[in-house]
C-alpha cells in the first residue's frame, strides 16, 4: 500500500522536474504579486510592515490556487487517472500522494522564498519566523481542501474560474488563521494561538480532505 | 410495510411527487402569505418601540428570521444532499438544487438587513467582525453551489458533485451559529435561545417566530414550485410527464 504511495509520490515528482517551466510560473505569480503592492500602496515603510502578513497570505492563497488545475488535469486527459480509479490500493492514498507531491512542488518553494520577500516589507526577523511557520502549516491545507474543488471541477467549461468559486470560500478561516498569526507576533502578541489552530485545520484536513477528494474523483471521472 | 407508517420511499419517485408538491404549493403559499402579513403588522404596529435603539430595530423581525432561514436552507440541502449520495435518489439532487436559489436570497437578504440596521445603531454599514464573515461565507457557498450546477450538463453528476460540495461546506454552519459565543464581537450575542429563553419582550418574540415561520412556508412552497419544473425539465423524455393535463395542452 505505501509503495504504491511512494511511487506515485516519485512519478509526479519525476514529471514535475521533467516540466520544470511549470514549477517556476507558480513561484513567479507569488513574486510579483507580492512585489505588486508596494507600487500600487507606496513605499511608506510602516504601511508595508502592517499590511505584509495579508498579501503574502492572499498571494499564497491565489498562488496555490493557480496551481490546482494542474493537480488532476493532466492525469485526467492522458488515461492516468482512470488506471489510478482501478487500482485495488485505497485511492483516499493516492490521492494523498498526488496532493503531498503538487504540495512540494508548487507550495514548498513558496513558503522558502517568503523570507526573502518579507525584507522587501521591513519585516523583524522574529515575525519572518513566524510567517514561515503559518505558511509551512498552512499552505498544505490549501493543497488539500483545493483537491477537493479540482477534482469537483475535472474536465468542466471554464473549470479555473469555477475552482476560485469553491474552494475560495473554503480557504478563508486558513487566511484569517495564517495572518492573523503574523500579525500577533509583529504586534507583540504571540502567534501561538492561530498557529495551534492552523495545526488543527491541517490535521483536520490531512483526514477528510483526501476522502471527499477521491469521492470527488469518482463522482467526476464516471 | 403496514398501513400505519409512510411508505416514504414512494414519493422519492418524481412521478409520485410530483402531483404532491402540486397539492402542497398553494397551502404552503396561503400559509405564507397569512403569516407574512400578520408578522409584518404585528413588527410595525403592535410590537412596542425599543427603550435604546427606537424604531430602527423592527428591522431584526425580517433580519434574524432571514438569517435563521439562511443556515437552515443550508442543513437541509445538506440533508437532502446526504440522502441522495446514500440513496442514490433522483429526487434529492432536485431538492437540493430547489432549495438552493432561496437559501442564497435569504443569505443575501440577511446581510442587506443587517447593513440597514447596521448604519444606525452601529454607524457603519459594514464591520469585519465574525458572524457577518461568515455568513457572507455561507452566501459565497451558495453561489458555488449554483456555479457548479450550473458548469455540469450531465444532471447526475452535477446532483452528485453538488452533494458533496455541499456536505464539505456544511462545516461553515456551526461556525456561523457559534461565532457570536466564541469571539467576543460586535454583533450581539443570541437574543433567543433555548435552554435560557429569550432576553426580549414577549410580543417581540412572537413577532419574529410569526415571521420565522412565515419565511418558512414560502420557502417549502417556492422550493416545491421549483422541483416541480426541475422534474418536468428533466424528465421530459418520460411517458408519464407527456401524459400529463398541462404538458398536453
Amino acid at each position: 500500500m505505501f509503495s504504491a504511495f511512494r511511487t506515485l509520490l516519485g512519478r509526479d515528482l519525476l514529471l514535475a522536474m521533467r516540466r520544470r517551466s511549470d514549477l517556476f510560473t507558480t513561484l513567479f505569480f507569488f513574486v510579483i504579486v507580492v512585489s505588486l503592492f508596494p507600487l500600487g500602496i507606496g513605499p511608506e515603510m510602516n504601511t508595508l510592515r502592517m499590511i505584509a502578513p495579508g498579501v503574502f497570505w492572499v498571494a499564497a492563497l491565489l498562488a496555490s490556487m493557480l496551481a490546482l488545475e494542474r493537480l488532476f488535469a493532466i492525469d485526467y486527459e492522458d488515461g492516468a487517472l482512470e488506471q489510478m480509479l482501478l487500482t485495488p490500493q485505497p485511492l483516499s492514498l493516492l490521492v494523498l500522494a498526488k496532493v503531498l507531491a503538487h504540495w512540494l512542488v508548487t507550495g514548498l518553494p513558496l513558503v522558502l522564498m517568503a523570507p526573502l520577500l518579507g525584507l522587501q516589507y521591513d519585516l523583524s526577523s522574529e515575525a519572518l519566523g513566524v510567517m514561515v511557520v503559518s505558511l509551512l502549516l498552512g499552505t498544505p491545507a490549501l493543497s488539500l481542501i483545493g483537491a477537493i474543488g479540482a477534482a469537483l471541477t475535472l474536465g468542466l467549461r471554464g473549470g479555473g474560474v469555477l475552482v476560485s468559486l469553491l474552494v475560495l470560500p473554503l480557504y478563508i478561516p486558513v487566511l484569517i488563521f495564517g495572518s492573523g498569526a503574523v500579525e500577533a507576533t509583529a504586534s507583540g502578541l504571540g502567534g501561538q494561538g492561530h498557529l495551534s489552530m492552523l495545526g488543527a485545520i491541517l490535521v483536520l484536513s490531512l483526514l477528510f480532505a483526501p476522502l471527499a477528494a477521491s469521492a470527488a474523483l469518482r463522482i467526476s471521472a464516471e | 410495510m403496514s398501513s400505519r407508517f409512510i411508505n416514504w420511499f414512494k414519493f422519492s419517485s418524481p412521478a409520485t411527487f410530483y402531483p404532491l408538491a402540486g397539492r402542497m404549493v398553494p397551502v404552503f403559499s396561503l400559509i405564507a402569505a397569512a403569516l407574512i402579513a400578520v408578522g409584518l403588522y404585528m413588527s410595525f404596529f403592535v410590537a412596542p418601540t425599543d427603550y435604546k435603539q427606537g424604531e430602527g430595530y423592527r428591522i431584526i423581525f425580517v433580519h434574524v428570521p432571514a438569517a435563521w432561514m439562511s443556515m437552515f436552507i443550508y442543513l437541509v440541502m445538506a440533508f437532502w444532499a446526504a440522502l441522495g449520495l446514500v440513496f442514490n435518489t433522483r429526487l434529492s439532487g432536485m431538492m437540493t438544487r430547489a432549495l438552493a436559489p432561496t437559501g442564497a436570497i435569504f443569505a443575501f437578504l440577511a446581510l442587506w438587513t443587517g447593513a440597514f440596521w447596521g448604519k444606525p445603531m452601529w454607524g457603519t454599514w459594514w464591520v469585519w467582525d465574525a458572524r457577518l464573515t461568515s455568513e457572507l461565507i455561507l452566501l459565497f457557498l451558495y453561489l458555488g453551489y449554483l456555479a457548479l450546477q450550473g458548469a455540469i450538463d450531465d444532471n447526475r453528476r452535477a446532483d452528485r458533485a453538488g452533494a458533496l460540495l455541499v456536505l464539505v461546506g456544511v462545516v461553515n454552519i456551526p461556525i456561523i451559529h457559534y461565532s457570536v459565543k466564541w469571539w467576543n464581537t460586535l454583533h450581539q450575542g443570541a437574543s433567543v435561545s433555548i435552554s435560557s429563553g429569550s432576553s426580549m419582550s414577549a410580543i417581540m418574540l412572537w413577532t419574529m417566530l410569526i415571521m420565522a415561520l412565515g419565511f418558512w412556508a414560502y420557502t417549502i412552497a417556492v422550493a416545491l414550485s421549483r422541483v416541480r419544473s426541475i422534474i418536468l425539465e428533466r424528465e421530459a423524455d418520460t411517458t408519464w410527464v407527456q401524459e400529463l393535463a398541462e404538458v398536453r395542452s
